[in-house]
Parts: C-alpha cells; sequence; structure tokens
C-alpha cells in the first residue's frame, strides 16, 4: 500500500468568492405564497416516500377493482344466487379506496411530520417565517395531487371493471343514478382525508403519533363505535368522519346515513377544524 | 446589525436565557461564546424566530426577522441541530429552500461549489458526514446573500481544512461588510476567528468586548523573571499585596505587579535582568476564569434589585 500527501486542496483554498446578487436580484427577493408553493412541490417531488405512497394509493384502487372484476367475472356462473344477489358491480370493486385513504393520510402526516422528525422545519419556518403561508402551500398542492391523481384513477377502475364485468353482463353504467357521483366521491374523499393527514402531522409534528391517530379516526373509530347499542348507534355513528364522508359513496341511504352531500360537508367541516388548530398550533408553538 | 432587549426565554420552569440585552455590530467577525447550556442556541434561535421570547425582543436591521419581507435576505442562519430532510438530495433541498424567496438554480450550484458539495449534489442527504452537512448548511445560510450571518458551532464535525475553510469564509464576509454572529465553546477557535466577544454563562450576559480587552481583562499581573540577583531583587520588590516566589535559584514569579514597575525597580538598583515575562493568560483560562466567576456571582448573592 502507498501512501501519499495530497496537498489541501478544494474548498479551503478554492479562493472565497462568495457569489453576490446584483441589487436587482435582491429587491426581487420577497416570500409569497406562489413561490412557497413552488418550494413546496419541489420538496413533494423530490422525495421518493412520495411518489412510493401514491403509487400504493393508485394501485390500491386500480389493483384491487380490477382483481375483483376480474375474478368475479370469472367465477360468475359458479356463485351461490345468494352471493350474486350480494354483488354490487358499482361499489365492489372501487372497494380500494379504503386502502388508499391510508396511503394518502399517511403521505398528507409524513409531509409535515417529516419535517419535523428530521429538522428540515427547521429550515422551512426559518425561510417563512410567517410560518402559515408553509401549511397552506403544502395542503394547496397536496390535495391538488390527490385530486388530480386519484379522481381519474377511480374513473378509469370504474371503466375497466365494468368492461370486464360485460362479458356476464353484470356491469352498471355511467349514467345509472348515483354512479357518476359515487366514483367522482373517491376522488373528492381522498382528497379530504389527504387535508386530515396534513392537519394531524402539523398537530401532533410525530410520524408514528399522526399516523396511529389517522387510522383512529378513519378505521378503528367507526368500528368500536359499531358496538354501541343500536339505538344509540344509529344517532352517533353517522356523524363520525369517515362514515360521514363515506355517505358521499353509499349506494342507498336510510336512516343511519347522512345524505351524500351533507355527509361529504360533515366530512369537510372536520377537516376544517382539524386544519385550524394546526394552524394555530403552527403559529403559537417553537419549532 | 443584530439588536437584543432583556431577552428571556423560559421553558417549563427552566430559565434558558435570563435578561439578555446585546449588539452584534456588521464588519466583524462576532464570537459567542459560553459553556454548553450556556443558552447561546436558544438565543440563535429566537433571533430567527424559531422561538418566541417569553420577554423582550430582538431585531434584526431594526425589525424582526418575521417582519422582513424577504427574511433570507435579511439573516442566513445554520443551526447547530441539523435541518435538513434526510431523504432528499442536496442540490434539491437548497432549491427547494432557494424557491421560496425567488433564488435561481445558478445561485445554487455557485453555492454548491463554494462550500465544496458540487460532486455530491445529487446524493441524498441521509448519507453526508457531519463535515458535509455543515458546508450544506453553510450552503443554505448564503442563499439569500444575507446581510447577517448566524452560524451555531459552524466547526463542529468539520476536518482541519474545512476549519481553516469556516474561518477564512467568516472573515470574508465580516470584510465584506456583513454581520456576523458565530457561537462556539472553544474559545481557542474564536482566538483565531472572531473580533468580538459576547460572552454568556447560564443565559446571562458576562461579557460584551473586544477579543485583546477579553483577553487583558482577565489576565493576573502575574510576572516571570530570571536575575543573577534575584535574592536582592526579592527583598527589593516584597510589600503590601505584592507577593514574590522562587521558582528556583534565579528565577523568581512575581503577583500583583506590573512588569514595567519591576523594570524600572531593577534598573533603579542596577540589578541584571535576564528575563521578564509578564504571563498572560490563555483565552481558554480567560474564559474560564469569566464564566466561573459568573457562576459564583449567580449562587452567592442576589442581584441588585
Amino acid at each position: 500500500m502507498t501512501s501519499t500527501i495530497v496537498p489541501p486542496t478544494g474548498p479551503a483554498d478554492a479562493g472565497l468568492s462568495i457569489p453576490e446578487m446584483t441589487t436587482d436580484e435582491a429587491a426581487r427577493l420577497r416570500v409569497t405564497q406562489a413561490r412557497v408553493i413552488r418550494s413546496e412541490w419541489l420538496k413533494m417531488r423530490t422525495l421518493r416516500s412520495s411518489w412510493l405512497t401514491l403509487s400504493l394509493a393508485v394501485a390500491s384502487i386500480a389493483g384491487v377493482g380490477i382483481v375483483i372484476a376480474w375474478s368475479t367475472a370469472n367465477d360468475w356462473n359458479n356463485m351461490r344466487p345468494r352471493e350474486k344477489a350480494h354483488f354490487n358491480p358499482l361499489a365492489d370493486p372501487l372497494a380500494g379506496f379504503n386502502l388508499a385513504q391510508l396511503a394518502i393520510g399517511v403521505l398528507g402526516v409524513l409531509l409535515v411530520a417529516g419535517e419535523y422528525s428530521t429538522g428540515m422545519i427547521r429550515a422551512s419556518l426559518g425561510a417563512v417565517p410567517k410560518r402559515l403561508p408553509v401549511l397552506w402551500a403544502k395542503l394547496g398542492v397536496f390535495t391538488t395531487i390527490t385530486l388530480v391523481t386519484m379522481l381519474p384513477t377511480a374513473v378509469i377502475t370504474f371503466f375497466i371493471s365494468q368492461r370486464l364485468l360485460s362479458s356476464r353482463h353484470i356491469q352498471t353504467t355511467w349514467s345509472t343514478p348515483t354512479v357518476a357521483r359515487t366514483v367522482i366521491g373517491i376522488g373528492l374523499y381522498l382528497t379530504v382525508a389527504a387535508a386530515l393527514g396534513i392537519a394531524l402531522g402539523a398537530i401532533l409534528r410525530n410520524v408514528a403519533g399522526a399516523i396511529a391517530a389517522l387510522v383512529g379516526v378513519l378505521l378503528v373509530v367507526p368500528v368500536v363505535a359499531s358496538a354501541l347499542p343500536q339505538t344509540w348507534g344509529d344517532r352517533i355513528n353517522k356523524w363520525l368522519p369517515s362514515n360521514a364522508g363515506q355517505a358521499l359513496l353509499s349506494v342507498s341511504s336510510d336512516n343511519t346515513t347522512l345524505s351524500p352531500w351533507r355527509g361529504f360537508a360533515v366530512f369537510c367541516g372536520y377537516a376544517v377544524l382539524a386544519l385550524t388548530a394546526a394552524a394555530i398550533l403552527l403559529k403559537r408553538r417553537d419549532a | 446589525m443584530i439588536d437584543a432587549r432583556g431577552l428571556v426565554k423560559e421553558y417549563g420552569a427552566k430559565l434558558a436565557v435570563d435578561d439578555l440585552s446585546f449588539q452584534v455590530q456588521p464588519g466583524i467577525v462576532t464570537g459567542f461564546l459560553g459553556p454548553n447550556g450556556a443558552g447561546k442556541s436558544t438565543t440563535m434561535r429566537m433571533i430567527i424566530g424559531l422561538d418566541a421570547p417569553t420577554n423582550g425582543t430582538v431585531t434584526v436591521n431594526g425589525k424582526a426577522y418575521g417582519a422582513h419581507t424577504a427574511p433570507l435576505h435579511e439573516v442566513g442562519a445554520l443551526l447547530e441541530a441539523r435541518s435538513v430532510h434526510t431523504g432528499r438530495s442536496a442540490r434539491n433541498h437548497l432549491l427547494a429552500l432557494a424557491a421560496t424567496t425567488g433564488v435561481g438554480t445558478r445561485r445554487v450550484d455557485q453555492l454548491l461549489d463554494l462550500v465544496g458539495l458540487t460532486d455530491v449534489a445529487s446524493k441524498r442527504v441521509g448519507g453526508f458526514s457531519l463535515g458535509m452537512g455543515q458546508r450544506l448548511g453553510i450552503a443554505a445560510a448564503l442563499l439569500g446573500d444575507p446581510a447577517t450571518l448566524i452560524l451555531d458551532e459552524p466547526v463542529n464535525g468539520l476536518d482541519p481544512e474545512g476549519i481553516v475553510w469556516i474561518r477564512n469564509l467568516l472573515k470574508a464576509l465580516a470584510r465584506e461588510g456583513r454581520t456576523v454572529l458565530v457561537s462556539s465553546h472553544l474559545m481557542s477557535e474564536m482566538a483565531l476567528t472572531a473580533d468580538h466577544l459576547i460572552v454568556i454563562g447560564r443565559g446571562r450576559l458576562i461579557a460584551d468586548v473586544s477579543v485583546a480587552e477579553f483577553t487583558h481583562r482577565a489576565s493576573s499581573d502575574l510576572v516571570h523573571l530570571r536575575s543573577p540577583e534575584s535574592e536582592r531583587l526579592r527583598t527589593l520588590l516584597v510589600g503590601p499585596g505584592v507577593h514574590v516566589t522562587s521558582l528556583s535559584a534565579d528565577r523568581l514569579e512575581v503577583l500583583g505587579m506590573l512588569s514595567d514597575r519591576i523594570g524600572d525597580i531593577a534598573a533603579a538598583h542596577s540589578i541584571a535582568l535576564h528575563e521578564l515575562v509578564p504571563q498572560q493568560a490563555s483565552l481558554e483560562q480567560a474564559f474560564m476564569e469569566l464564566t466561573r466567576d459568573s457562576l459564583e456571582y449567580q449562587s452567592t448573592t442576589k442581584a441588585p434589585s
């Protein structure tokens, strides 16, 4: 092994020409909401976890849809009459949104709480000391991304699954009442779930804690509440966040669910409440 | 210029910063010194608005940091704790911060070059060494061409070459007329870099002096001398407040009399002096002396009301 002594090179003597700005350039350095949005969009797309989680959400909806439609169509002749009666050509192939809401919610949590766990938040809030523009930018970027990816995914999954089901003539069509509302509703529901993830991430500032809260609110609370005696349950359960939001996706409505748009409005209300809390805490707490 | 007035920060029952007032002037490097836990990082976080003071105010160029329309053009900060998402590349990290204030790609690449990270610019920050992380933090601090720089322990984790580089960088930035505040718990490092010192201990201001004055103030009147007639000289020097100790046959240690006076006395009595050396306390000693004094002061006496 030879050892060579390398004279110190590189930055130590690379000359300290600190790049300076012209006064003109410097005068244009205002922080604006549009710039913060651009920054957050750049932040989101430069993390591997964003694409991974988003792909997972797309794959959940499309994958579940194709598998259910394909297997049902293949198996149709062997299925029992009762099973056939239970099959819902609209809702069943779209059941993957249940998984997708987790992926989307978790990504929302990661976009905020991930900055706290790594310390990035100090750089973010140092650059934007008014703070709230960061929250609004994250919210705007991520809900937009969710809507423009999940809405087409739901629509395309609908058409593919109906095509698969059409081999047995058990498909439904876009023009059937409630179909368009349900399919578009999946895109809307997931968009609000995205907002909820952002809010929980900002409130709890801890990835594990915020994910637990998200799963608790969207999945666990409805299960626990379903154990209530029926007279109570009928009155309370429909107001729970995910139950209210999923009224938009329900094919039939009765007195145990809210009407589709009213339910969705309630779900949005929860998200607004959570975001308000997040904004107040972000402004007040030390970073 | 940074202007802190009566800064107080409480974390629950703990008083991290206690009525701290100081000014940091442009054009020089100001060292922010104190033992670990003295409140340096907390103060720096308050300057850029990450922590809200319990009491008091701090302004940068006349305004609270958050009130500036272009904050990154006012203050560039390198905080002690890492402030980078580990999953993002160095270049994308800088681009994301630059985007908030409209700084372009060209400047990001120039700064990557300046800090020597061009080769690893597309690598994820998670794999960076502490030193590389510091370099990235310095590039981030310089993004907005800021008038004020706040660097918390910037030499942490840097190799000797990197330390020299930082030292030169800080001096160059100050020469350009910028305000530069650098924290450290290493006095020796500050002696080589800083022109002025703000020393704090337990959240309180201990000293706000130039480096030269700081050393002078803390050094005692201790003189070592060597003379063939050390015994005769000894009797001439001893007096009220002056202690003389023999170190060897021809060496004396004199406490309480300046070397000028000793030289004059020796000359007046025609005593030859072979050596006459004022013992200046090292900066490290001076620093410990000062911080210790302040702590003793705190624990034994009540502050005058």
